[in-house]
């Protein structure tokens, strides 16, 4: 319970920066060239200067900036994004028609790169500076050096195009229609390389996190203390390191949230998966910059809920936080 | 003598290549019988230490047991299978440490880590197990043992920590208890109860008790026998009465006696004038809390009044928490008082602005406790002494001529300025932060535990040097310590201070004399070894 | 000059060495190999590699030489990732050595704005920063500087707020120095090396950022850019895979070598076992 107010506090904390975030790229886009309307009238196929007056006035541009502003933020208390002019439709939508590609995606991603880079982080610090250290640390710098839209290239170039073993793009076969698990399995097959392409670099991360922080632990006192106890090895790991070397890693995964929704435009674009990210990149090109602002804000708040989560994880995992909100 | 339980023979232990010396220890031989304290003793770097972990086999990677032999219940520990040395750790021979925060995993349970010991060596139920624990903390009397043992160690008092690795060591009724300055961690009177508790356990017990540590006042208030280290190798053993009273090595009767005595020097004559005079000050934090809520209310320092005549030395001693530190950081002005007047030479420091703090910070100067953390890592040494009246536009080649010849007033070669803090000893170190200090000449010396950090005969030694200068300089100091006995030393007047407020004041030979206030007593009863340093010290006289 | 030592002692920070110089050595050599513009029309449009020596690494989709451009490519990568790593790091010594010195409402109001930028994708800050700015070469740069700086400023905070009770520091101001000379004087000599150090992440990154950013053909495509030239190869990716992965092999050597002298640096400025 104590946990749980402590990490809606932390929450509630966040909501300041959101609104700095929301209030900062707003004004940044007013300074972009064109807006919604001269997107609207290129789409159009031109016009003339009275029809874009109107528009600008139906869309409330013909205010102020600060009224504008403070017009966007009134919306957005009532969840209202705004119109995107490209798509027809209501900003608020367009975002969550997108949203669920890129959090299977990113949770895929995220899975794999911890459980994977916890399982070789162990397998590298209990083997420090022999072979299978070597080897482990050889590759993390490779996959932490290679460009994710490289790699995934590459990924089509072998298994769709010479082994043909996976599609080589979108979310789901869309020529066949499919239900229940074999539409489950079909998703499943087109998210496999993307999910190696975005979690490749953060796989590692984690991995060279994870072996740093258990060499740390591995060096602490406590386990001095259980080596003294008559402890073996194995549960001298088990027991007393890999819980205190995972905090480090829990702590990654929020500062490294951001960074993951980041990769996803890339990794979205090449593999033409219909998310959020491949939205951004749309808006950028189509200057759409209410659907743009509109993913600011919903990749912000994505952010903040991953920590909110990583909080509450992290002080099940740590006695010691508990103690300091009391 | 009964059967020994260890007997270490020709123990030699190599060090890796690139150390200050070839072997961590060299030809050490001694034995241990059930039921009896044999205190190692030495100055840090001894090797007392590495004799402990050679014991157990956890020596750190690299270094090694090269040669001797370590019998123990019949086998030789030296050649003892991984598999055959897990079965003595612990079970056979448990050891306790220092810092008991760092000992402990900080996510687990007291009772989970304690009851660790059964499940590794035992086949006890869980809820055998749970009793066992309950009876184990009840042994080591820790006050409410079932809540303890659901606690994590951030939750309990260093001394309950403690208590809880001695419950965690005898969990199984080991032979061997090795305790590694098992209670240098902790405060005077948490140490007190701690060796109280360690003799008493193991006269119920007849466990062998090999007791690490540097301090001969602990060897003097528990030790059957006592060897004595130095560089790795032993240079006397034998039983604590003869080693104490008629030491035989000449690197005993240093140790020995550099043990300070707990009685005043003969009192000076003190100057009728007050150059410092600190009246009603006070300093509260407030921490954590949001909006208001839930804050903490810390008060460090509350009303504390004090005097300071011109040329004499005022001692503040207190144990960790009693707001020493925080008093001695508001005089210099590094935390402002909350409340309260501050006079150094008629002007009300409290009440400066901090920039004219900045200039008149001449006049009152600080030491401080760690002398490898107190010095710039990327400065030379003159420059170090020199860069106060730099500061206060003094040339810098004439400030670096000045804090030459300061070295020399302080013990130290003039031309060591120009090498780098590390490449300096602890009690060098500390020399350079007293130059530094100096150079200002400052009417007023702030040392806060200027001697804490440093081994009892470099202790000795910078301490007859501050003495040297408070009579040369005419300097007033004010010298804050936890250590009674430092204080008894140096001090003219001394000020006992418990949870942010002065209990008892007066001259030296009053408050050690005839202390009134039951915490200057508690305190002054339990220094380890007093009954050993005041019968050397009567005997002396 | 045992850091020195030290950094040579260790073959994989030899070899980044080695490969960063090679890399450098590209950039500065690529107008006297190929004087030409290496995004001129040079041949036949998609000749594979080692089949002409005329074009050593083949052609792309319109004829331009691969490996003129993989030349002039390291210019701009090291370019574009060496003034915004400079950009980053400065911005982020600014914040985080005042947040940290001075913490309080400061710190605060610094540690906030930090946070928004953290909590912001800082790909999609980027995407922002484009739109609003356009795609050159210069406003690219700065852009991949401003996404940057938030991590080093954290890390300069957090060695600032560990230094600045440290009792050399406290010495100093019991010495009456001012808050500017204990900043620059005392505190900043020691925080630099583990900041010094996380810059060959910040530039690895912003290697990474600014290829991306290429491949989305949302860089300057007036330049000879590594990520420019993988997004064209995507085109004619099924046959003529080598237009793409010739390039990024290039990103990833330099990326790697970046990454292999930063560790070098760090086991060399911090050894593990200080004798305290």
């Amino acid at each position: 319970m104590r946990i749980l107010s402590l990490a809606g506090r932390r929450l509630a904390a966040s909501i300041p920066t959101l609104f700095l975030i929301l209030i900062g790229v707003f004004l940044l886009l007013q300074l972009a060239p064109g807006d919604t309307v001269d997107a609207l009238m290129a789409q159009m196929g031109g016009g003339d200067a009275a029809t874009a007056h109107e528009l600008r006035k139906f869309y409330g541009l013909d205010l102020s900036v600060p009224a504008q502003l403070a017009n966007y933020l009134w919306h957005l208390m009532r969840l209202d994004l705004g119109f995107s002019s490209i798509y027809g439709k209501p900003v608020a939508t367009v975002i969550l028609e997108r949203l669920p590609p890129t959090i299977l995606l990113m949770t895929a991603s995220l899975s794999f790169a911890f459980f994977f880079g916890l399982v070789f982080g162990v397998i590298a610090a209990r083997g420090v500076n022999r072979w299978p250290d070597t080897v482990i640390s050889t590759f993390g710098l490779i996959f932490y050096a290679t460009p994710s839209f490289w790699f995934g290239l590459m990924a089509i170039v072998v298994f769709s195009v010479y082994l043909q073993w996976l599609p080589p793009g979108g979310f789901e076969d869309i020529g066949t229609v499919q239900t229940g698990i074999w539409r489950a399995l079909d998703i499943a097959a087109h998210l496999v390389l993307p999910t190696l392409t975005l979690g490749l670099i953060f796989l590692a991360v984690y991995l060279r996190i994870m072996r740093a922080s258990m060499l740390e632990v591995l060096n602490l006192e406590f386990i001095r203390t259980a080596r003294a106890k008559g402890l073996d090895e194995t549960h001298v790991i088990t027991r007393h390191v890999l819980r205190n070397a995972l905090l480090p890693m829990v702590t990654l995964i929020g500062l490294q949230a951001g960074t993951m929704l980041g990769g996803s435009v890339v990794v979205e674009s090449v593999f033409s998966l219909p998310g959020l990210g491949r939205l951004a990149y749309e808006s950028v090109v189509q200057r759409d910059l209410n659907t743009l602002l509109g993913i600011v804000f919903v990749s912000a708040l994505l952010v903040i809920v991953v920590n909110f989560v990583v909080d509450l994880l992290y002080a099940r995992l740590d006695p010691r936080i508990a103690a300091e909100g009391s | 003598m009964s059967d020994p339980v260890l007997s270490l023979d020709g123990l030699t232990v190599r060090l890796p290549r690139g150390a200050d010396r070839s072997h961590a220890l060299s030809d050490v031989s001694l034995s241990i019988a059930s039921n009896e304290i044999l205190c190692v003793v030495g100055e840090s770097g001894s090797g007392k230490s590495m004799m402990a972990n050679a014991i157990m086999r956890l020596l750190p990677n690299e270094v090694e047991i090269e040669d001797g032999r370590m019998m123990f219940d019949g086998h030789d520990l030296c050649t003892a299978s991984p598999a055959a040395m897990r079965e003595v750790r612990g079970a056979g021979i448990a050891m306790i440490f220092q810092e008991p925060m760092t000992a402990l995993n900080p996510l687990r349970t007291i009772g989970d880590q304690i009851g660790e010991m059964f499940s590794i060596h035992t086949r006890l139920s869980k809820v055998e197990i749970n009793a066992r624990v309950i009876a184990l903390l009840d042994d080591v009397r820790i006050p409410d043992s079932t809540a303890a043992a659901k606690a994590y160690p951030h939750e309990l008092s260093g001394g309950q920590r403690q208590r809880a690795m001695i419950a965690m060591a005898l969990a199984l009724d080991p032979k061997l208890l090795i305790a590694d300055e098992p209670t240098t961690a902790l405060d005077v009177t948490t140490q007190a109860q701690i060796l109280r508790l360690i003799r008493d356990l193991q006269q119920r017990r007849k466990t062998a008790v090999l007791f690490i540590t540097h301090d001969f006042g602990v060897v003097a208030e528990i030790a059957d026998r006592v060897v004595v280290m130095q560089h790795g190798v032993i240079v006397e053993q034998g039983a604590a009465d003869r080693v104490l009273n008629d030491p035989q090595h000449a690197y005993t009767r240093q140790l020995i006696s550099s043990v300070p005595p707990l009685k005043a020097p003969p009192p000076r004559s003190l100057s009728g004038k007050d150059v410092l005079s600190i009246d009603r000050v006070s300093k509260t934090y407030r921490t954590g809390g949001f909006l208001g809520r839930g804050a903490r209310v810390t008060e460090a320092v509350k009303g504390v009044s004090l005097h300071l005549p011109r040329g004499a030395t005022l001692g503040i001693v207190g144990e960790s928490g009693s707001g020493k530190s925080t008093l001695a950081r508001c005089i210099v002005r590094l935390i402002d008082p909350d409340a309260g007047s501050i006079l150094l030479d008629g002007k009300d420091w409290a009440k400066l602005t901090p920039d004219q703090v900045r200039r008149e910070t001449r006049h009152i100067q600080m030491v401080f406790q760690d002398p490898f953390a107190s010095l710039n890592p990327r400065r030379k040494a003159a420059e170090l002494v020199a860069q106060g009246p730099i500061v206060h536009g003094v040339d810098r080649a004439v400030a670096i001529a000045e804090a030459k010849r300061l070295f020399e007033l302080v013990g130290l070669d003039p031309s060591a300025g120009d090498r780098f803090p590390h490449e300096f000893s602890g009690g060098q170190r500390q020399r350079i932060g007293l130059a530094r200090a100096l150079a200002l000449k400052p009417d007023v010396l702030v040392a806060d535990e200027p001697v804490s950090a440093l081994d009892v005969s470099v202790q000795a030694q910078v301490l007859r040097l501050l003495a040297e200068l408070r009579q040369q300089l005419g300097l007033s100091i004010v010298f804050i310590t936890h250590d009674l006995r430092v204080a008894a030393q140096i001090c003219d007047l001394v000020a006992v201070m418990k949870d942010g407020a002065v209990v008892e004041q007066g001259t030296t030979a009053e408050v050690f004399g005839n202390p009134q206030h039951p915490y200057t007593q508690a305190l002054l009863s339990a220094i380890p070894g007093g009954d050993f340093t005041r019968k050397r010290d009567s005997a002396l006289v | 000059m045992d850091a020195v030592k030290r950094y040579f002692r260790s073959p994989a920070a030899v070899i980044g060495l080695i490969l960063l110089l090679l890399v450098i050595a590209m950039a500065i050599s690529a107008s006297l190999l190929y004087p030409r513009d290496p995004l001129a029309l040079a041949g036949r449009p998609l000749v594979w590699p080692f089949t002409n020596p005329r074009f050593l690494l083949g052609t792309d989709n319109s004829g331009r030489d691969i490996a003129a451009q993989i030349f002039y490519g390291a210019r701009i990568s090291l370019l574009i990732g060496g003034v915004a790593t400079l950009i980053a790091i400065l911005i982020g010594i600014l914040v985080g050595a005042f947040a940290g010195y001075y913490g309080g409402w400061i710190d605060n109001v610094l540690m906030r704005i930090t946070e928004a930028f953290q909590t912001l994708p800082n790909f999609v800050l980027l995407l922002v920063l484009v739109a609003v700015f356009g795609s050159t070469l210069s406003t690219v740069t700065i852009a991949v500087g401003v996404v940057s700086w938030p991590a080093p400023a954290r890390l300069t905070r957090a060695e600032f707020l560990s230094l600045r009770n440290r009792e050399f520091v406290q010495a100093g101001k019991t010495l009456g120095m001012r808050d500017i000379r204990l900043i620059l004087g005392e505190i900043l000599p020691n925080a630099l090396p583990p900041v010094i150090v996380y810059a060959s992440v910040v530039m690895a990154v912003a290697i990474l950022l600014e290829s991306a950013l290429a491949f989305l053909r949302l860089s300057d495509p007036n330049v000879a850019s590594w990520g420019n030239l993988i997004g064209l190869g995507r085109d004619v990716l099924r046959v003529q895979w080598y237009v793409s992965a010739i390039p990024g092999i290039a990103i990833l050597v330099t990326v790697l070598a970046v990454s292999l002298v930063g560790q070098g640096l760090n086991d060399a400025l911090n050894p593990r076992l200080k004798s305290r």
